[in-house]
């Protein structure tokens, strides 16, 4: 049986279905994705002074990762442009410039942003330790400026057994550059490069710490909206890479051949997606990496 | 403005429908452009101090919605676009609106630690 209006409108709506049927898939995306964002917004507001952290992800990283989605959204609708023009040759390759933008993103996001997290960590001092550990902290001058204080010390943990043996009585932490120098003003705002942690080890006596804790979505309410929003995030740019996978094999080329019209109609269906992907990302981008 | 109409089967007509296509062609790959430079600017501007943070973040979402525009109204083709469409749009911004309405009560009720 013929499924109607793929290709030509329906007289009332004016619209060919799969387009009603992708826009309201989408008004269902954005309470998803609204959601997550009121949560964040409501837990970013609810953090006490110094709960919520800054400069804690690769910028230029993120950056290159927000143009890649920017790329593919243009490559995206060119493709869909060259199906318009009845270009199958150049829709192919525009095709897998798409795929690759996707794969490039998903390949950065799980293969060195994410496990690094998982290998940096925190301690949270308990709020009577925290003179003690002025040196590293610098809350005095921070203070004094009427900046929000520093409860966390984080760097390499040096001996993670640490963590499970309750004989080891102290953590070796491989302090971040920012707690070797926590008085330089330049350390007040996040910086542009990453720098990993020094060879510079602070000894953090176990009974002034309240927890310590990888920077995984436990860590905190940041690290738990990040992992969570750019997990979900994440998952639909791998849906339309696959997606668009289809519509790039052989299979396609058929439907082309025997309607292009109706492989046109499809991939500006999957751009229409691919697209809100990307809107997503530009929000996402700024308020977990920069600000 | 942003759709180009479909194909003619008139082979004639075939060459100048390609020629129209290819003008908006040139409008996406503009519209990628600006997006990258905003990225920059995005970027460049977090590094300016506007006094608080709620202003840097207010900057960076102005810029933001910007670029979400321009993504909606060019690739999304919703500068131009059937009014079933809009209609379903206006719907989904109210009930995203009365989402984050929600969020806002529930700080009148904060959980006393």
């Amino acid at each position: 049986m013929e499924i109607p209006y793929t290709i030509s409108t329906r007289p009332d709506t004016g619209l060919w279905n799969a387009k009603i049927g992708i826009w309201l898939f989408l008004a269902s995306e954005v309470m998803l994705f609204g959601g997550l964002f009121s949560a964040y917004i409501f837990l970013r507001l609810d953090a006490q002074p110094g709960e919520w952290p800054h400069g804690l992800l690769n910028v230029p990283v993120g950056t290159m990762n927000t143009a890649i989605l920017i790329m593919s959204s243009v490559t995206v609708v060119l493709a869909w442009a060259a199906l318009k023009m009845r270009r199958y040759n150049a829709y192919w390759w525009y095709m897998l410039a798409t795929i690759m933008c996707g794969v490039i993103f998903l390949f950065v996001k799980l293969y060195y942003e994410w496990p690094q997290k998982f290998e940096h960590y925190g301690v949270f001092l308990k709020p009577s330790a925290l003179e003690k550990y002025e040196q590293y902290l610098g809350n005095n001058r921070r203070t004094e400026k009427g900046m929000e204080p520093r409860i966390e010390i984080s760097g390499h943990l040096h001996n993670p057994e640490a963590i499970k043996d309750p004989s080891i009585k102290e953590y070796e932490i491989g302090l971040d550059p920012v707690f070797v120098d926590p008085n330089n003003p330049t350390n007040d705002r996040p910086h542009f490069l990453y720098v990993p942690p020094t060879d510079h080890i602070a000894k953090i006596e176990k009974e002034d710490v309240e927890r310590i804790d990888s920077f995984g979505p436990w860590h905190s309410a940041y690290f738990a909206s990040y992992f969570t929003i750019t997990g979900l995030h994440g998952a639909h740019v791998l849906a339309g890479v696959l997606v668009f996978i289809y519509m790039w094999l052989p299979v396609s080329k058929k439907l082309y051949q025997r309607n292009p019209e109706h492989l046109a109609n499809r991939v500006e269906v999957c751009g229409l997606f691919w697209h809100f992907v990307d809107l997503v990302w530009i929000f996402v981008f700024p308020l977990f990496y920069l600000l | 403005m942003n759709n180009p109409p479909d194909i003619s089967q008139d082979p004639a007509e075939h060459e100048e429908y390609a020629h129209n296509v290819q003008k908006h062609v040139r409008g996406y790959l503009t519209v990628g452009a600006l997006l990258l430079a905003f990225t920059g600017i995005t970027v460049a501007l977090s590094y300016v101090d506007f006094g608080t943070r709620k202003a840097n973040i207010g900057v960076a979402m102005l810029v933001a919605t910007l670029k979400a525009g321009l993504v909606a109204a060019i690739f999304m083709h919703l500068a131009a676009e059937k009014r079933l469409i809009y209609r379903v749009l206006i719907f989904t911004g109210l009930f995203v609106l009365a989402l984050f309405w929600l969020t806002f009560l529930a700080w009148y009720n904060p959980v006393v630690r």
